[in-house]
């Protein structure tokens, strides 16, 4: 069995792989969670995206999502905000607790979901006729919020958790989309921060960015992870590997195995999982 | 790709209150935007809502006179509201000529100046041409009549028109008295008015047609010319045609600029050298002199009629139009 | 072997075709263009000398007598475009904004097509219909009549304008609001209609400049005035009716204050043209 981390042993990674951060192997009480999915399917029309997962996201921890094109990944992960609901004739089936709380009951507005659950996008997209300042506390303002020291109390806590704060904070006033790229999606991290989610889902958040700001990113969510559960989609492995403590392999819709990272990129218990890991297919 | 060792977690102020955030901002309410998607609902419906209105006002308003002219109105071409005599015939016999001369002359310029502009001119010059026709598009009608009755309509009379009838004399259509106002005028000029958007109508439709089809032609050997003709135009055939229908409604329905230069006498005539009107026209010179309740109800149902055709027409333009371009496909095979 | 042995013998003939084609279509080129040329050239001449501050500052003399202005007309038109506006921006923007962002395919299709027909319609027709509403309920021309004939006018032009404009807005800016837990009319109101503006304006400003120059509708609505209108429920002068009744008018001084009139108006109308044009130039360079 290969193990595709040991290829090129890099001391530290190895060491960061061998010694997971958090949560303690699988012998230790099971650690608190912030998603439980039960028998989730959804149709798009009549062609069957996701198919019957069942899966648990644990707290303050980076769980990642891979598998190859076409597989539910992004489909996935925008049932856990609701966003789904975006395009049209779509049926969902199964349940989503979000802290033990129905994520779909009738008694609550998607907006509050939302709101509760964060969103990073892969084409970062700072809104065009605003200012840096007003892109990341656009969510309060829109949501009500109407002091003006409040706002700004929360402009500067997000941009600094975003590892922006000392980059931008003389050029607030500039439009939004003056940043480089790396810059622009940690402006919309810091957008999504600033309305205070339980909750950060980011959907291929390097796929667009030069290795160099990708560091900066996955630095951020580790950084971050403290305070956030973090759910990320990536069809890197590599990446998926280094952040996260937490995988799941989709494929064609169905789940195929989640577990530990460790686990799954050095012991898989499905072929099809360690097929793919080894990229005999992708 | 080598990653350092990550540095330990900062540590972070935690909020004074987890849910500060979560209680400053307003609790959502679904009312907004249930409210806001009716609002613009019925905003959008207003066109519906114009339709039916427009039908109705112009019904209502010529209610007497249909009853008392029935079908004959449309049939009969006396016009005198003195003895209370009211017939469309010569409007709509204006209006259909003035407007098929104006496509007889509008419609080759137009169709081969679209071909220019997006087959054959030098790229440098396409723009700036595109730029004159729109230009020449926001013109005013009341403008273009101005310049008709002093510029257009005299040198007609003096330089054409004579010419016309030496050579043509013998027919029917060019015998007869040159006064400059007549119905050829109205006609020249209506073409004028619908030149720029037959043009630009058949220039969106010739560069919808897939380069996939040129392409095709060119590779076996034809022409600039050839490959238009072969590849572009038969395929734009019927967008070709929803613009000429296009322009047949704005034709029809042109008022100022035809009632300033066609001469405004209700007659039915061959020669085209003799005044006309057009339905358009007999609203805008009598409505405001309209001193019985008949006579208006007849101007109304000149309305109506001028409304049920350019409906009628636009309906059949934007059909032909709207299905060209859905059935736009790369792939279809050169025809 | 010779490359122009397999040349069929028509070649040189396809060939003049080619040539002659292109020279045809370009003659109609030009004789589409040369009314436009014409149009402009003799509004200079008959009409820049005219232009004067007496004619942006004067009243019409009493008919017969040579010299006024136009300055009623001028503000006339200007009052009646406000008028329109209050009716057509509202109805037009709203309404585009339901075309972009909710309804069924089929009902939008319906409603798209509805309002490009109405496009079509003459412009008289309103003026009839709005006769019918209101001059003949409230007894007399008014500037309001006026204006909501111009209104009615706007409203299909701008729903199709705004529609389209807002379609063009990238759809991850509303998803984007829509992760932050903001409601959905609020993202189209602040974050998309926001995004489209400067569409939005430009296509209010062409339908303005459409309307502005006509004259049609007017002519049993607003009336005309050869005075200042002081009460919205009398009649007020328009340019373009101002134009007309010159025009049609035995007295020369009428019709050399008519040309004036045509190329202050002409000159309004491409300025707003113009300022289009780069707004729009604009916009393309920056989109992201």
């Amino acid at each position: 069995m290969v193990n595709l981390l040991m290829a090129n042993p890099d001391p530290t990674v190895v060491e960061r792989v061998e010694r997971p951060a958090e949560p303690p192997p699988t012998a230790e009480p099971v650690p608190p969670l912030t998603f439980e999915v039960k028998n989730l399917s959804i149709w798009y029309g009549q062609k069957r995206a996701i198919n019957d997962v069942t899966l648990d996201v644990a707290s303050n921890a980076v769980t990642a999502i891979i598998g190859p094109s076409g597989c539910g990944k992004s489909t996935f992960i925008r049932c856990l905000n609701r966003m789904h609901e975006l395009v049209p004739k779509t049926r969902i089936e199964g349940r989503v607790l979000l802290q033990g709380e129905d994520l779909y009951s009738s008694a609550i507005d998607p907006a509050i979901v939302r709101r509760r659950v964060g969103m990073v996008f892969q084409k970062s997209n700072p809104f065009p006729t605003m200012s840096i300042g007003e892109n990341v506390v656009i969510g309060l303002r829109l949501n009500g919020v109407r002091s003006q020291k409040f706002l700004n109390e929360r402009l500067e806590k997000s941009l600094r958790m975003a590892a922006l704060w000392d980059e931008v904070k003389d050029d607030l006033h500039k439009p939004g989309t003056s940043l480089s790229g790396g810059q622009q999606q940690r402006l919309c991290i810091a957008r999504a921060l600033a309305v205070q989610p339980e909750v950060l889902l980011m959907d291929e958040p390097c796929s667009a960015l030069d290795p160099i700001a990708t560091a900066k990113i996955e630095e951020l969510i580790y950084e971050l992870k403290s305070q956030y559960t973090i759910v990320t989609v990536t069809h890197n492995m590599q990446q998926a590997g280094r952040i996260s403590d937490y995988t799941a392999f989709f494929y064609l819709g169905k789940l195929i195995e989640f577990g530990p990272t460790t686990k799954i990129f050095t012991n898989p218990s499905e072929r099809q999982t360690e097929d793919y890991i080894t990229g005999r297919f992708g | 790709m080598e990653i350092a060792a990550p540095p330990a977690p900062k540590a972070f102020e935690a909020p004074s209150d987890p849910r500060s955030v979560a209680r400053a901002m307003a609790p959502p309410s679904r009312f907004g935007d249930k409210a806001f998607e009716w609002l613009t609902l019925m905003m959008a419906m207003a066109v519906v809502v114009l339709v039916i209105l427009t039908g109705w006002q112009l019904w209502r308003g010529s209610s007497q006179a249909i009853q008392k002219f029935g079908f004959h109105f449309l049939a009969t071409s006396t016009w005198d509201p003195v003895a209370e005599q009211f017939g469309a015939l010569p409007f709509i016999y204006g209006t259909l000529v003035s407007s098929l001369i104006a496509l007889l002359i509008a419609v080759p310029l137009s169709i081969a100046t679209a071909v220019y502009l997006t087959e054959l001119a030098p790229l440098s010059i396409r723009q700036p041409l595109v730029s004159l026709i729109e230009m020449l598009a926001a013109i005013p009608s009341v403008i273009l009549g101005l310049w008709g009755i002093f510029v257009m309509v005299p040198w007609l009379r003096d330089y054409p028109f004579p010419w016309l009838k030496r050579l043509f004399g013998w027919t029917p259509f060019f015998s007869g008295p040159i006064y400059g106002t007549s119905m050829l005028a109205g006609g020249i000029i209506i073409a004028i008015m619908i030149l720029p958007i037959i043009t630009s109508v058949s220039r969106e439709i010739l560069r919808s047609v897939p380069d996939l089809q040129r392409e095709a032609a060119y590779a076996l050997g034809a022409t600039r010319w050839e490959v238009t003709r072969i590849a572009v135009l038969s395929y734009a055939r019927k967008g070709l045609f929803g613009a000429v229908i296009l322009g047949l409604g704005r034709a029809l329905g042109e008022t100022m600029a035809v009632t300033m230069v066609i001469g405004n006498t209700p007659q039915i005539a061959a020669s085209l050298f003799k005044p006309g009107y057009t339905l358009a026209s007999v609203i805008a010179n009598e409505f405001t002199e309209a001193t019985t309740d008949i006579y208006l109800e007849a101007l109304f149902e000149i309305g109506l009629v001028l409304f049920g055709v350019t409906i009628l027409v636009n309906l059949i333009a934007q059909l032909l139009l709207k299905t060209m371009t859905t059935t736009t496909s790369g792939t279809r095979a050169v025809q | 072997m010779n490359l122009n042995s397999g040349r069929a013998d028509n070649h040189h003939w396809r060939k003049v075709k080619n040539m002659l084609a292109s020279a045809t279509t370009f003659v109609s080129a030009l004789l589409v263009i040369a009314p436009l040329a014409l149009v402009f050239f003799h509004l200079l001449v008959n009409g820049a000398s005219s232009v004067s501050w007496d004619f942006f500052t004067h009243l019409p003399k009493p008919v017969g007598e040579a010299g006024g202005g136009m300055v009623n007309a001028i503000v006339g038109s200007l009052q009646l475009l406000a008028l329109a506006s209050i009716i057509g921006i509202p109805i037009g923007v709203l309404g585009g904004v339901y075309l972009a962002e909710y309804g069924t395919a089929r009902v939008n299709w319906m409603l798209r097509f509805v309002a490009d027909v109405l496009n079509g319609v003459p412009s008289i027709t309103w003026g009839v219909v709005v006769y019918g509403l209101v001059v003949l309920r409230f007894k007399g021309f008014s500037a309001y009549a006026g204006g909501l004939a111009l209104g009615l006018i706007m409203i299909p032009l701008i729903l199709r304008t705004t529609e389209e404009v807002i379609l063009l807005v990238p759809n991850g800016y509303r998803e984007a609001a829509l992760a932050l837990g903001v409601a959905r009319w609020k993202t189209i109101v602040h974050i998309v209609m926001k995004t489209a503006s400067k569409g939005i304006i430009t296509g209010i400003l062409l339908a303005l400049a459409r309307v502005g120059g006509e004259t049609a509708p007017l002519l049993f609505t607003a009336f005309g005035n050869r005075f200042w209108n002081h009460n919205l429920n009398e009649p007020i002068a328009a340019l373009p009716l101002q134009i007309f009744t010159y025009a049609i008018s035995p007295y020369d001084d009428w019709h050399r204050q008519a040309w004036a009139g045509a190329l202050v108006l002409v000159t309004g109308i491409f300025c707003v043209n113009v300022i289009v044009r780069v707004l729009t130039r604009q916009r393309t360079a920056s989109i992201v």
